[in-house]
């Protein structure tokens, strides 16, 4: 039998033939397979590899330490602590939000609100955006996340920075407190930072006022990330710049002090530098734990504070404004030495009645003072005394006395609402009411009552001028940063030395002279004495009927009827360094104010911050004050120098 | 073709020759790209020979051992074998729906101890053994009658039933594309081939309708429009394009290749190796790799063509076929040509099943080659 046959050769060729056709076919499959290759490779190359840079490299923002907020001895009044918190990319939670919720919950505690608020906010950023689940969580806790981490996918544990209050609500009104970003506020500032869900950005008092400086500007770390998310190295950081602290004038214990006794009241009192106006302590009593607006309050804390009738949320310093009562009696005493009606022989007698166009205005004490000059009308608080003579001087020189005491307008305190009282003049009525001025309104001007009102920081700013004849401003803030805020030296006022003498003289015989208002809460310690001026400021009028029925004492009524209790004050009187003022809302019985006033003052001096070296940095000092300037340069905390 | 006077005069070879005779160049482009194949694995796995890179080795030199014994063995004692190696795959592919477990969603696997067997890989090889013999006993005209092609048709289908049923696609394609290539290559008659094409392009449809499981039918419909679910299943194809695409004219550089190492490519020790040897050596990088590849299929065909006997051309074209289709089909998929499928790239990709039958096909090669003079009567049944 033959090897080959004829059939064997036919498919041998039909074989080969065959074959050689796939060998093409192969061939051009091969060629389709290299021309996708240089598709893909050459043509569309540079866009793959952008979208290949894209997939492994992400921009993630680095949050700037806020800037801490400092009193004149480098305490921290505003720092920031350590926030052990969780977060959530529901990008990256594989078995979903609700899942990765229930299963956090399985490790720490969650409660229902919490697991709403972050479904929430989740809903309202991107996939990729890192969502607080809870925060300023415990170490425990925070270890126990981390343990369990490997079986909670898209749960981030971070250790991020929280504000802490160390004084709560004694530094309050002062410092404001920070919260969560609001939609609007969102619209007005395209910081990114703002965007990251649990930023808190300041609301009230410095840290809104300073919400710049103090916030720093965000950093970028551009990293490489796998397809899961999971950062695998970092390619280029830009940390940003941390943000700036800001160094008050306060000190913290007199602030404290001054909190302390008027702890329970609803009250203002401001202690003020006046040599340049650097307040020492500004409280407003109550206050509320700025903390807690940190952490959100719950509707019913959020309730307690704005329905409480002593209204802790209000700045009561520079938001409250009242009828400065008896304390404005040394602006009228300036305006009339200044408009020559008080020499130093002007008497006028007080028989406790001023009879004026048919109508009867009394003095506060029955049976009246007798005759009285200028000192000695401020000593006793003469009403009839201060009704002839506002209305010898008129109301133009009295406002004019006034505003250039400070009343009137706004300081200009780095503080937000701030108000500006009112110190009345023709024009003002004719605007606001439509009617001309009436001499009986100059009379009620005259004792502080009637159209003018002035915030209790105003009061303070008038007792720091009269003490140091300069056009003293208040003001919070030493410096930002390294950086002194500049301030020229207060001009003198345009009141002759022997008025503004006068005025002190009867200021201190309100607290030193035994007759004085106010001789009971003097300073007894020498080289401490204040000199002062009670106030007392109606909140209605006494009824014929009432006084009838002999209700003519505020022990008689209602809190809410009572009179409001103010004092401002100076000493030392020798040399005056400091001026104070404390109003006690609905406190005129017993005179909270006063013996408030008293404290405080004589602590401030004993202790004495003005001429004590703060820890402020040593740029700004070489700027200060030249008289302080050698004692301060000395000291820079060595916290300052790490942290700034 | 010049012969060598020893090897064409003599009807048997000792071992020595057969050595001898055994193209070694061929040995070293194989070689070569398992290579490429192990610094990826290398560099997929960030610079480690673990997991993947030092087994590989393992599997790779027992495939040389394999493929050596393989090619010495007489191409007529293959033929011989053919079918019990056949009906084995058969069995073994059948025991998988018993003991197999379940992986990547499909029951492919018979644990042997250390290896896990997959059959169906062993089939593909067996299926051309088993169809070489039996298209060597039929003429032109046997072929194209209805009895013997109805027999070679079951040959091919009884397999690819149970291999579609695992399921698994993609090797389901290639028994089929095998199988029907040696029937063509058989001299089957255009008056079969032509409405069959027709009936198939006919019967798509109804495929899709009625047979695809819904995994599969995804990934049709990814392939067909991928960015529209970028993040879910057309991920893979929008990854894979973008690893291959960023590598550009010359590669990231070996170990560079940020797609890979950085996990955005799936299965990338598998059946995506390709796309990160792309990513990191450019287009001039897996230009040349492919011409490696094509130098190896040029190389069977020449085999297969200057073999003297029916079973030794058909067993020759069968293997590189099938080496052929595995890199048509996994090189379209991961660059976005065709939907995804399960096939790996043969040397390169991870895995030891796939090695070894690639190898043990290169050994078959091999041995046509060294008895490409050996004339065997159409009616024999081998070395009996």
């Amino acid at each position: 039998m033959p090897l080959f046959d004829k059939k064997d050769k036919s498919r041998y060729a039909t074989f080969t033939r065959r074959a050689a056709g796939m060998g093409g076919g192969m061939t051009a499959i091969f060629a389709i397979l290299a021309g996708r290759l240089y598709q893909l490779q050459i043509r569309d190359g540079s866009q793959y590899m952008v979208e290949a840079e894209d997939n492994r490299i992400s921009e993630r923002l680095i949050v700037p330490p806020r800037g801490r907020i400092l009193d004149r001895f480098g305490t921290e009044l505003a720092s920031n602590r350590r926030n052990y918190r969780v977060l959530l990319v529901s990008e990256q939670a594989t078995e979903g939000v609700a899942n990765a919720l229930d299963n956090i919950g399985k490790v720490i505690f969650l409660t229902d609100q919490q697991k709403k608020k972050v479904m929430h906010d989740v809903a309202m950023n991107k996939k990729f955006v890192p969502v607080p689940v809870v925060e300023n969580l415990s170490w425990e806790d925070f270890s126990r996340i981390n343990l369990h981490l490997p079986y909670l996918p898209g749960i981030q544990p971070d250790v991020g920075e929280t504000r802490d209050y160390p004084f709560g609500p004694q530094m309050v009104h002062v410092l404001g407190y920070v919260a969560a970003v609001s939609p609007e506020e969102l619209k007005r500032d395209d910081d990114p930072l703002l965007s990251l869900p649990g930023y808190r950005i300041g609301k009230r008092g410095i840290e809104r006022e300073y919400e710049e400086n103090v916030r720093g500007t965000a950093g970028a770390s551009r990293v490489e990330v796998n397809a899961y998310g999971r950062i695998i190295r970092e390619l280029g950081k830009n940390p940003g710049t941390p943000g700036e602290d800001v160094w008050l004038t306060i000190d913290r214990q007199v602030q404290q002090v001054a909190s302390e006794k008027l702890a329970g009241e609803s009250a203002a009192c401001v202690v003020m530098d006046v040599t340049n106006g650097d307040v020492i302590a500004l409280a407003s009593t109550p206050g509320f734990d700025p903390n807690l607006f940190n952490v959100g309050l719950t509707g019913e804390e959020w309730r307690g504070l704005t329905t409480n009738d002593h209204k802790p949320l209000l700045n009561k310093v520079m938001g409250g404004t009242y009828p400065p009562g008896s304390t404005f009696k040394p602006a009228v005493a300036l305006a009339a030495i200044e408009a020559g009606i008080a020499t130093p022989d002007y008497h006028v007698h007080c028989n406790g009645v001023f009879v004026f166009g048919g109508h009867q205005f009394h003095c506060w004490r029955k049976g009246g003072h007798g005759s009285l000059d200028v000192e000695g009308a401020l000593q006793h608080s003469c009403d009839v005394f201060f009704y002839e003579t506002a209305r010898r001087v008129g109301i133009d020189r009295i406002a004019a006395a006034a505003r250039m005491l400070g009343l009137g307008a706004a300081t200009g305190i780095e503080l937000p609402g701030e108000r500006s009282g009112l110190v009345p003049s023709r024009e003002w009525k004719q605007k606001t009411y439509h009617q001309s001025w009436q001499q009986g309104d100059t009379l009620s001007v005259g004792i502080g009552q009637g159209y003018v009102t002035a915030t209790p920081l105003q009061l303070c700013v008038q007792a720091a001028r009269i003490a140091s004849g300069r056009a003293v401003l208040p003001r919070l803030v030493h410096s930002v940063g390294a950086k002194l805020v500049q301030r020229s030296e207060a001009p003198r006022l345009n009141f002759s030395d022997e008025a503004l003498a006068t005025v002190r003289s009867g200021m201190n015989k309100v607290m030193n002279d035994p007759g004085g208002t106010a001789y009971t809460w003097r300073i007894a310690q020498p080289g401490f004495e204040m000199a002062g001026k009670t106030g007392t400021a109606q909140v209605r009028v006494y009824s014929r009927e009432e006084h009838a029925r002999g209700i003519t004492k505020d022990a008689h009524l209602d809190w809410k009827l009572r009179d409001h209790g103010l004092f401002i004050g100076f000493a030392p009187v020798d040399s005056p360094r400091y001026a104070i003022v404390s109003v006690v809302e609905h406190g005129a019985v017993g005179h909270p104010q006063v013996v408030a006033a008293h404290d405080i003052m004589l602590f401030c001096q004993q202790r004495d911050p003005a001429r004590h070296p703060a820890a402020w940095p040593v740029t700004s000092a070489a700027a200060f004050q030249p008289e302080q300037s050698g004692r301060q340069s000395a000291i820079i905390p060595a916290s300052y120098k790490a942290g700034g | 073709m010049a012969l060598r006077p020893y090897a064409a005069a003599k009807r048997t070879l000792t071992v020595a020759d057969k050595l001898m005779e055994i193209n070694w160049g061929l040995v070293l482009l194989i070689v070569l790209i398992a290579i490429a194949g192990i610094a990826m694995l290398y560099s997929v796995a960030g610079g480690h020979f673990q997991p993947w890179a030092l087994r590989q080795i393992g599997h790779f030199t027992l495939g040389l051992i394999v493929m050596l014994l393989a090619a010495t063995i007489d191409i007529r004692m293959w033929m011989s074998l053919a079918y019990p190696a056949y009906g084995v795959a058969l069995l073994l592919l059948i025991a998988v729906d018993v003991v197999g477990h379940v992986g990547l969603g499909a029951q492919r696997w018979i644990s042997l101890g250390p290896l896990d067997l997959q059959p169906s890989e062993l089939m593909k090889i067996s299926l051309v053994l088993a169809l070489s013999r039996y298209l060597h006993g039929k003429s032109v005209e046997e072929v194209s009658k209805p009895v013997p092609l109805a027999i070679g048709l079951a040959m091919i289908a009884v397999p690819a039933i149970f291999v579609f049923l695992q399921p698994n696609l993609g090797t389901t394609l290639i028994i089929v594309a095998d199988g029907c290539s040696l029937l063509f290559l058989a001299g089957l008659s255009w008056w079969w081939i032509a409405p069959t094409l027709a009936a198939v392009a006919a019967a798509v449809p109804l495929a899709w309708r009625f047979w695809l499981h819904d995994y599969q039918k995804a990934r049709v419909e990814t392939f067909l429009n991928p960015e529209a679910d970028s993040l879910g299943a057309g991920w893979n194809i929008t990854q894979a394009k973008i690893a291959i695409g960023s590598g550009g004219v010359s590669g990231k550089g070996f170990l560079q290749g940020t797609q890979s190492r950085l996990n955005f490519l799936p299965e990338k020790q598998t059946d995506f190796i390709w796309t990160s040897f792309c990513e990191e050596f450019g287009f001039v990088g897996a230009l040349a790799l492919l011409i490696l590849f094509a130098v190896v299929i040029f190389y069977g065909l020449q085999t297969a063509i200057s073999a003297r006997s029916q079973f030794g051309r058909l067993l020759a074209m069968g293997v590189i076929l099938n080496f052929f289709f595995y890199i048509m089909i996994n090189g379209a998929m991961v660059m976005g040509l065709i939907p995804v499928v399960g096939i790996p790239m043969p040397l390169l990709s991870y895995g030891g099943s796939a090695m070894l039958t690639v190898m043990f096909g290169f050994g078959l090669l091999m041995s046509v080659h060294i008895h490409r003079q050996v004339e065997i009567p159409r009616h024999s049944g081998g070395i009996i």
